[in-house]
């Protein structure tokens, strides 16, 4: 039976044409790239399930928690500490910024020459297609690079419950300083949202919710090198895209029941694709829902993504936070030091990025990395430079790609994709 | 064995015949709005064991022809077309109609690493095609053409679009239109140099394919800048389709 969700995204405000016609999108979309793989895994109906009710179950239940006092909490970066919204007892969710939306408006606002990224979350807005962001209580926005900084000036305007949190550029005693300030002010705004007082108690569960989430993505990622590969690249994207909305226990046990069917897989040698397939690793600016071109392109040419350095993927779960400490700000501090591990590329300087993505390539033999950068992201775009002069020497294939959400460029990126293939194999 | 390679490409589609590893046959066509129907009758009568499409249009050729035919890039085949032309070389340059690559090669020959311009016709055949009409060359002098020219002037434009009203307005101040001809040929030339200088050039020995390598103003500047000899084959456009025949003799 389907339930009928416009009466809800009516009363959250959505333009239900424009919705419609983005729901429309997506499950075609959905459907070519996804559910159109050979041999996927039995666990991935999960995952297909919450793709399907994205709009709809997870949207209501998001509804009934804020009707219990619940708060949501709508982010872009891995660098919101899910720690402290759990330990708030509210929610967060990743909101997506993946596709072009009501450009000609973004574009009133808006550069033309910002990343898709960004413009993506004005258009998302500006066209009311996303109850997740319709639904949030408040939205944070933070200090990474130049675009976003900026842009959130002009978000405020359409967001009025953006919240802005600055962050360091530099990994320096002042710039630790900085981040733990930043997340003492995000605790008390929580705190002071969500009416819950965050005790030692609560923040060590919100600690242990995060990680366990961090475990089931780790393990997930170990069991991908094994030959042949157990899981598409695609389907991983979507997994860890899907990370960033459910509720983090119901996800953390779906994924370690993956993982336990992937294991049983590899024990009988079942893989996604033919053993030998040619392995990619993908490097450089996160992917959200539903920007899926790259890793699609990819497979379809006949080779897999076993891994991704990007905030969707390895660069955001990869650390764990610690759980010791007996007051609060202990237990910040371990937040603090978790998070000032991740190698975003707009730490200057940011050598830690590098030497994973060395790192990241010999432990999963991958044959190649694409490095994907999306077009005006200088952060990302810069560092592909040296990245690829390290890579190639030690030896690795290294391809850099700049693109955008837009399908135009799809031929030339399958060209260069096809040739690095042939390349590697 | 008879193999036939298939280049289609954004203006022109080539095939090239191989019998055991020697050109037997080889035939060009303009691309026009249907390529597959043009690939056809570039192909029609004859019976080849093994077919190898490659060029932007492979796919389309390839979704039609189905289990008759498979892909290649054009890197990969114009890397083996050229090697095979001329043995010596190790790093490719291919200007077409729409785009421009870089393809360097190890020591046997195989695609070590690429570059390729991005969505726009910057640094392309398109290019030159585009400003030798606002010049009112045809295509095929414009190389020669330019080669008279008496002053060397700077076009800025990369773009094709925006080097036409450059062309336009150059024109208007009264410039001579053989000096802003060679202007344009050096701006692609530059484009191509600071194309392959990603790649260790030193002692490299150099080819040049594609469509623009038929034309001796590029051929000449690249030369003067790289200072070095620049190999161009008898025909610089069938390369591609001469490398995936070599290709399919090998399936
Ligand atoms: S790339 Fe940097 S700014 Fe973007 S989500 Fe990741 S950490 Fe945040
Ligand atoms: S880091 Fe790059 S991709 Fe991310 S928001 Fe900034 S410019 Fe866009």
């Amino acid at each position: 039976m389907t339930v009928d969700y416009q009466p809800m995204w009516q009363e959250l405000g959505l333009d239900l044409q424009a919705h419609d016609d983005l729901l429309q999108g997506l499950g075609t979309a959905y459907q070519d790239i996804f559910l159109s793989q050979k041999n996927r895994p039995r666990g991935m109906a999960y995952l297909d399930f919450v793709m399907r009710e994205v709009h709809g179950l997870r949207i209501k239940e998001l509804l009934d928690a804020k009707k219990t006092g619940r708060k949501v909490i709508g982010a872009f970066c891995v660098f919101v500490p899910e720690e402290i919204v759990l330990a708030a007892d509210a929610i967060l969710v990743g909101l997506c910024t993946g596709a072009d939306f009501a450009m000609e408006e973004v574009e009133k606002i808006l550069p033309r020459n910002t990343c898709s990224l960004i413009k993506s979350a004005f258009g998302f807005k500006l066209s009311r297609v996303c109850p997740y962001l319709e639904a949030a209580d408040m939205v944070v926005g933070e200090n990474t690079c130049d675009g976003k900084k900026k842009s959130y000036e002009q978000l405020l305007e359409l967001i009025p419950n953006l919240y802005v949190m600055d962050l360091p550029q530099q990994k320096t005693e002042d710039g630790r300083h900085l981040l733990r300030q930043e997340y003492r002010r995000f605790l008390q705004v929580m705190e002071e949202l969500s009416g819950v007082e965050i005790t030692v108690d609560r923040l060590r569960r919100g600690i242990e919710l995060t990680n366990n989430k961090r475990w089931a993505l780790q393990r997930l990622t170990r069991l991908r090198a094994a030959n042949p590969v157990p899981i598409s690249g695609l389907d991983v994207l979507l997994i860890n895209q899907v990370a960033f909305y459910d509720d983090p226990q119901r996800f953390t046990e779906s994924i370690n029941k993956l993982c336990d069917e992937l294991e049983e897989r590899i024990q009988q040698k079942i893989g996604a694709f033919p053993a030998d397939t040619p392995k990619i690793m993908l490097s450089g600016c996160p992917m959200a829902v539903p920007n899926w071109k790259l890793p699609s392109l990819i497979e379809r040419s006949g080779a897999v993504v076993v891994g991704e350095e990007s905030c969707v993927g390895e660069r955001g779960w990869r650390n764990l936070t610690a759980t010791a400490g007996n007051t609060v700000d202990e237990l910040l501090n371990a937040i603090v030091d978790r998070y000032f591990q991740v190698d975003c590329a707009v730490f200057t300087p940011n050598p830690d990025r590098e030497r994973h993505v060395a790192e990241m390539c010999r432990d999963y033999q991958a044959d190649g990395v694409i490095h994907y950068s999306l077009q005006f992201c200088q952060p990302y775009i810069i560092e592909s430079m040296p990245m690829e002069r390290r890579l190639n020497d030690q030896g690795s294939n290294f391809l850099r790609i700049e693109t955008d959400y837009s399908q135009e460029d799809v031929g030339q990126l399958q060209t260069r994709i096809e040739a690095f293939i042939e390349i590697i194999s | 064995m008879r193999c036939a390679g298939i280049d289609l490409g954004s203006r022109t589609i080539e095939v090239v015949i191989v019998e055991d590893g020697q050109l037997v046959a080889s035939r060009q066509a303009e691309t026009g709005f249907e390529p597959v129907k043009q690939a056809e009758n570039l192909l029609a009568g004859e019976h080849c064991d093994y077919l190898l499409a490659t060029g932007y249009g492979r796919h389309l050729f390839e979704t039609t022809h189905g289990a008759d035919s498979q892909t290649v890039t054009e890197i990969k085949a114009v890397a083996a077309g050229c090697r095979a032309l001329l043995p010596d070389v190790d790093v490719i340059l291919d200007i077409g109609g729409q785009d421009s690559k870089v393809i360097a090669l190890n020591p046997e020959g195989r695609v070590r690493k690429f570059e390729m311009n991005d969505r726009c016709a910057a640094g392309t055949g398109k290019f030159l095609e585009l400003t030798a009409m606002s010049l009112g060359f045809p295509l095929d002098r414009f190389g020669q053409e330019a080669l008279k020219a008496r002053k060397d002037i700077q076009i800025n434009s990369m773009c094709a679009v925006f080097a036409e009203s450059e062309v336009t307005s150059m024109v208007g101040r009264g410039e001579n239109r053989l000096d802003i001809a060679f202007g344009l040929h050096r701006s692609i030339a530059n484009r191509a140099v600071s194309m392959l200088k990603r790649f260790s050039l030193s002692g490299a020995t150099i080819g040049f394919v594609g469509g623009v390598a038929w034309n001796p103003c590029v051929c000449r500047l690249l030369e003067e800048q790289l200072k070095t000899t620049v190999l161009v084959p008898e025909n610089p456009q069938m390369v591609g389709a001469y490398g995936a025949a070599l290709i399919a003799s090998e399936l």
